[in-house]
Formats: structure tokens, C-alpha cells, sequence
């Protein structure tokens, strides 16, 4: 048994020595092999982690702990010459959402409904609206938006926004204007000063917590950059004074439109210019573009009699006349070529003082027919007609005063009293400063202004003061506007009574104007009226708008605390119907 | 050797502690720091709707209606004023 016991054993022992010695041979390059591969595998992830995919992986990670933060930076306020705010913005929010994410369960949409202080079919049917986005509500307070966000409906976002207010509403609307989408100024003073006033928002980049709290600054992209405020030379108070009188004179004679603008006579700065038709900026969607525009910068008109002082000023500047200078108007008309020209009532001889108290058109035809016209040319031109005013505002318009080698005698003649040339009020307002001054013309503006602005020298002083003589007549009794007196302060202006040019004739539309000054002996503020077709209760200029210049200078004067220069009983109004009236 | 390496072992460990606290504190004050101007943006806003409620409850319109409609005020008549004189000339009121 042993022997075989033996035999059986001896060669499974030895079966099992080869195994150990012949396996090894391949495995040990193999396990190695596939250890290396593993680890060159290892080293090419990892560098094509840290080299190639890099910025990927990188950006990835950035998104998880850092985020950008807009950080607002808003508007610059409008405000007046004593800082009372005409335009501000203020932050709002607005809810919107991706209507396919938006998921919210009955009573959440009942609340939002609530909130937003509607109802939930009228949310879901916003959402069906438009597929792709939807605001759910627009420029809400940030603290009702507040109560909608803690709702924590899924899909609901809110956005920062802010929106303009103009507290001046439909009294300021015209001088500031108003922005449109994205805080961009669409119109007025928004619109020309769009890039001081806009603010360019900044951006940083913060590292988040799990709470999404910034913890810490990374980087400021950029900078915000806050709007800047901007003062105009406008006086709240007087445009509210100028706008009430205007409004109401419109009314009472049932006018198409009207302006009115007062000036500053030391500085040129526009304190009020009120317009009619108007609107309210903080509510205009439904308003017809026609009121927005700013007829007194955009819009023109004849002038007529308001421009015959400056008639006179070339006269008397060339040495032609003298104030005392007798002209011949009678028989109250005067036939050149094929056109006669008329007075509204016939007078005799008149002195050249006068033909500015009466507003004689055939006196200054005359007067005007023995300058050459190039005198005459220039003496407007350098009263700033035909050239735009330059006041700061988009849109104002130059007027037309046609080049003196194209004036026909007639033209010439007409042009004396106001027709044949157009001009803007604002641009009519300044002119009037160089009789205000002793011959300067101030640049108007809408900004405001320190201290006293030289003018550019345009008359001679002693006829500067004497056309303020002759202005100061026309409100006398006997001149053409005693109803521009004013109770304590010598004023003095002159009236027109313009036909309104339409297609190639006049009608018999008028535009009545005033244009003024007060006090008349050291004259503060210039002030010009403009009534645009009245219908009802007189034409005349003197009757609709001299008691508008004499109710708004003398409120005008009285808020600026100006010294009074005349008696109280100063104002002498002739019995009714003893009015001079014209025409042009 | 070993008391160097030991010395250096602790500064270094003080080093890193010190490193994390300060990384703490900073976030911490970062964190205030966010509240705090949070805060001024509120006030911020806030001053500017008092500015815009300032002025439209100050605009002239507003204040001469409710003058004339509930406190029945009028305007005086220019037969019901008097201009008093100053002894001197008030050239300075402007």
C-alpha cells in the first residue's frame, strides 16, 4: 500500500512545483503592465483636468460659490433753482416668470392674486399669453413685490427696475419731459441731458455661502457710475403762477393753444415757460403726441406788432428818427405796388413814440421804408431771430428770417410790423432783453445760472431807453395795452394782434401776444404771452394777453420780493371802450 | 534638531489657526459689511420717495386747491393791499 500510497503522491507534489515555478513568468509583467496603464491613465486625466478642460471645470466651480451682483446705480434727479424736485426715480420691481416653469398650487396663485390685487384667472391668462416670457406685474412698490417673492412660488422672479416720477405733473411737462423704456429720456430736458443725467450700473463678483449670502468680495467688474442731478433755472413757483394764468385765459377766450415765457433779465435764465395744451407725464399713454410738443421752443408764428419795436430800435440806432420824429399815418392805409397795407384805426400825424403806443402799421412801414433793408436785416438778426435760441432743449426751431436781398418793398414794409418773418416765443421773450438792458442781448437758458451774464451788445444805450420809453407808453391810457398795468410797478411792453398764416393767405385767425418787461424803471424779468387763436371775449392783444402779462408779472414780482417803483394807485385803466386796439 | 523642528511644528500650527480665524472674521465682518450697505440702499430709497412725496405734496397746484377749497382762502384784491415802505431801500432782498 505504501509503495503506491508513494506513487500516487510523488508525482502530484512534483505537478505542483512546476505550477509554482512556470506561472509567474507572464503574470508579473502583466499585473505591472496593467498597474502602469492605470497609472498613465491616471496622469493623462489629470492633465488634461488641469490643462485641457481647464477653463470648463473652472467655470463650472465659479458657478457653484461665486455670482455676479448688479449693483443699481440710478438716475440723477431733475430739479428747480431752489432744488424742489421735478423729476425723480425711485426703485421699483417687477415680477415675471417663464410661463412652462411656473408652478404654483391653488391657494399660492389665490395669494399672488391677492397680492397683486388681482385675480388668479387674469394671472393665468398672462401666462398663456406668451410662451416664452411673462411679466406678471410691472413697476410695483419693492414691498409688495416683497410679499409675492415670500410666497416662494417655483418659477417666480422678480427684477429691479426703476421708474420716474414727475411731481410737477402736466405743469413742468413740457421743460422736463419724460424717459421711456430703461430709464432712456425720450423727450424735454430727459432727452437732452440723457448723459448726465443716466447712471451706468456696476457689477461685482462675490463668493456665495450655502444661504446664498455674499461672503466675500472677488472682484468689481465695474464700477457704478450714479446719475448725476441737474438744476434747471426754472422757478416752481413762478411756472406754477405762469401756467394758472395761462390755463385760464385760454379758457376764457376759448383758444386752440398758448405759451408763455418769463425771463430773467440779468442772467438770460428761463424762469417758467408754461404751455397749453399740456398733459401729465406720470399718465400718458393715451396722449396725442400734439400735446407733448413745446410750442413755445418748437413751434413758430408770426409775430406781428411785438416786432415793431425792433423796427423803430434799427431807425433810431441808424440816426434816421428821433423819438419825437413826426410821421404822417393818415389816411391809414399806405398802397405799395399792388398791396395796400392797413391801420386798425386811422390816426392823423404821429410822433414816432406813438406809432409804438398806437401800434401804428403804416407808421412803421414808413419808418421801416427808409432804412435800407440790410439795416433792417441785421437788426433782427442780431435780435436772435432766425437762429435757434439755443436754450438746451432738443427739437427748438430757428424761426425764418429770409436773407435782406430777397425782401421786396412790401416785404420789407410788412416785416416792420411783425409778418413775413417767423420767429419762436422764447426767442421773442429774449429779444426783448435788449430794450430791458441798455442794448444787450442775454442768452437764454435752461440751466441754471450764477450770478450776472454779459450780453452781446446789439442797440445803442440811449436807444435802449428809449424804446423802453415808448414800450412804458403802450400800457398808459391811450396806448394799446392799459390792461397790462400792474398795481405798484411800472411796466412796459407792446401788444400784437397777428392774422394766422395759412396755406398762401391770411384768415381770420389771430395769434394775440404781449411781450413785456417790469419793472419798467430797473426791469428784473421779461415776460411774453402767446394766445393761439382766441375765439371768445376779444382778439385783441391787448385784451387777452396783457391782463395775463399783468396778472403773472405782478405775482411774478411780488414772490421775488422786487422793490416796488410806482405808487400803489398807479394803475390808470381809460373808461371802457377808450382801448386803442390793432391789428398786427 | 528635534527642539527646532518641535518649535517650528507649533508656529506653524499657530499660523494656520491663526489663518482660519481670521478667514472667519473676515467673512463675518464681510457678511455685516453686505447688511450694513443693504441697509443705506433702504434708506436711500426710502429718502427718495420722501423727496417725490415731499414735493408732490408740496407742488403749489395742490396747495392753492386745497387753500382755496377747504380753507376758503382767497387771493387779495390789489384794493386790499397795502405796499408799506421801508425806511431804506431793501436793494438786498433778491
Amino acid at each position: 500500500m505504501k509503495p503506491t500510497a508513494h506513487a500516487l503522491r510523488g508525482p502530484a507534489l512534483r505537478k505542483d512545483a512546476a505550477a509554482v515555478l512556470v506561472l509567474p513568468r507572464l503574470r508579473a509583467p502583466v499585473v505591472f503592465g496593467a498597474l502602469a496603464l492605470l497609472f498613465v491613465s491616471l496622469i493623462v486625466r489629470s492633465v488634461y483636468l488641469q490643462w485641457i478642460d481647464n477653463e470648463f471645470l473652472q467655470s463650472q466651480g465659479s458657478a457653484r460659490h461665486s455670482r455676479d451682483l448688479e449693483v443699481p446705480a440710478h438716475r440723477g434727479r431733475i430739479v428747480d433753482r431752489s432744488g424742489e424736485a421735478l423729476a425723480v426715480s425711485t426703485p421699483v420691481k417687477s415680477l415675471w416668470a417663464f410661463p412652462d416653469k411656473f408652478e404654483s398650487t391653488p391657494e399660492q396663485l389665490a395669494a399672488l392674486a391677492k397680492i397683486l390685487d388681482t385675480t388668479p384667472q387674469r394671472i393665468k391668462a398672462r401666462l398663456d399669453a406668451n410662451e416664452d416670457f411673462a411679466f406678471l406685474a410691472r413697476q410695483i412698490a419693492p414691498e409688495t413685490s416683497a410679499r409675492a417673492m415670500a410666497l416662494s412660488i417655483h418659477g417666480l422672479h422678480d427684477q429691479n427696475e426703476y421708474r420716474r416720477y414727475y411731481p410737477g405733473g402736466e405743469v413742468t411737462a413740457h421743460i422736463v419731459g419724460f424717459t421711456g423704456d430703461h430709464d432712456a429720456g425720450q423727450e424735454g430736458i430727459e432727452l437732452a441731458q440723457q448723459q448726465w443725467l443716466a447712471g451706468v450700473p456696476g457689477s461685482r463678483r462675490v463668493i456665495i455661502n450655502r444661504r446664498s449670502e455674499a461672503v466675500e468680495d472677488v472682484a468689481a467688474i465695474r464700477a457704478p457710475q450714479a446719475g448725476r442731478d441737474l438744476a434747471l433755472s426754472i422757478d416752481a413757483r413762478l411756472q406754477y403762477l405762469a401756467f394758472r394764468e395761462l390755463k385760464a385765459a385760454v379758457d376764457k377766450h376759448k383758444a386752440k393753444a398758448g405759451g408763455l415765457v418769463i425771463l430773467d433779465v440779468a442772467t438770460g435764465e428761463i424762469l417758467a415757460l408754461a404751455n397749453w395744451p399740456t398733459y401729465n407725464p406720470n399718465r400718458r399713454d393715451k396722449v396725442a403726441r400734439d400735446r407733448m410738443r413745446n410750442r413755445a421752443l418748437t413751434d413758430v408764428f408770426e409775430p406781428g406788432s411785438t416786432l415793431k419795436p425792433f423796427t423803430i430800435a434799427a431807425a433810431l440806432d441808424a440816426g434816421r428818427i428821433r423819438p419825437e420824429t413826426v410821421i404822417q399815418t393818415a389816411p391809414g392805409t399806405m398802397t405799395i405796388g399792388s398791396a395796400t397795407i392797413h391801420d386798425a384805426h386811422a390816426e392823423g400825424a404821429l410822433t414816432v413814440e406813438q406809432v409804438i403806443q398806437k401800434s401804428s402799421n403804416v407808421g412803421a412801414a414808413k419808418i421801416a421804408l427808409g432804412l435800407p433793408r440790410e439795416t433792417m436785416w441785421q437788426m433782427f438778426s442780431e435780435s436772435g431771430f432766425g437762429a435757434s435760441p439755443q436754450t438746451g432743449y432738443p427739437g427748438e426751431v430757428a424761426g425764418r428770417l429770409r436773407p435782406a436781398k430777397s425782401w421786396r418793398p412790401i416785404e420789407q414794409a410788412t416785416m416792420a410790423y411783425g409778418h413775413g418773418i417767423s420767429v419762436n416765443l422764447v426767442q421773442l421773450a429774449r429779444a426783448y432783453t435788449i430794450f430791458a438792458t441798455d442794448g444787450e442781448l442775454k442768452p437764454a437758458t435752461l440751466f441754471l445760472t450764477d450770478g450776472h451774464v454779459a450780453g452781446r451788445p446789439v442797440l445803442k444805450p440811449q436807444t435802449a431807453r428809449a424804446v423802453r420809453r415808448m414800450l412804458e407808453l403802450v400800457t398808459q391810457p391811450g396806448g394799446t395795452a392799459p390792461r397790462a398795468q400792474v398795481v405798484g410797478y411800472r411796466v412796459a411792453g407792446k401788444t400784437g394782434t397777428a392774422h394766422k398764416l395759412e396755406g398762401r393767405g391770411y384768415t381770420n385767425r389771430y395769434v394775440s401776444s404781449f411781450v413785456g418787461f417790469a419793472p419798467a424803471s430797473h426791469p428784473r424779468l421779461v415776460v411774453a404771452v402767446m394766445i393761439d387763436e382766441p375765439t371768445a371775449g376779444g382778439h385783441y392783444g391787448g385784451i387777452v394777453a396783457a391782463p395775463v402779462f399783468s396778472n403773472v408779472t405782478g405775482g411774478a414780482l411780488r414772490m421775488l420780493g422786487v422793490p416796488t417803483d410806482a405808487p400803489i394807485d398807479n394803475v390808470v385803466l381809460p373808461p371802457d371802450g377808450g382801448e386803442i386796439d390793432e391789428e398786427t | 534638531m528635534t527642539r527646532v523642528n518641535l518649535l517650528l511644528l507649533a508656529v506653524l500650527v499657530a499660523c494656520a489657526l491663526s489663518l482660519v480665524t481670521s478667514r472667519h472674521q473676515a467673512r463675518r465682518l464681510f457678511v455685516e459689511l453686505e447688511r450694513a450697505q443693504g441697509v443705506a440702499r433702504g434708506f436711500e430709497t426710502e429718502y427718495g420717495q420722501l423727496q417725490l412725496e415731499q414735493s408732490t405734496w408740496g407742488m403749489p397746484a395742490r396747495v392753492e386747491k386745497i387753500a382755496r377749497e377747504q380753507l376758503r382762502m382767497q387771493l387779495p384784491t390789489s384794493a386790499r393791499t397795502e405796499v408799506v415802505a421801508l425806511p431804506a431801500a431793501p436793494e438786498a432782498t433778491r
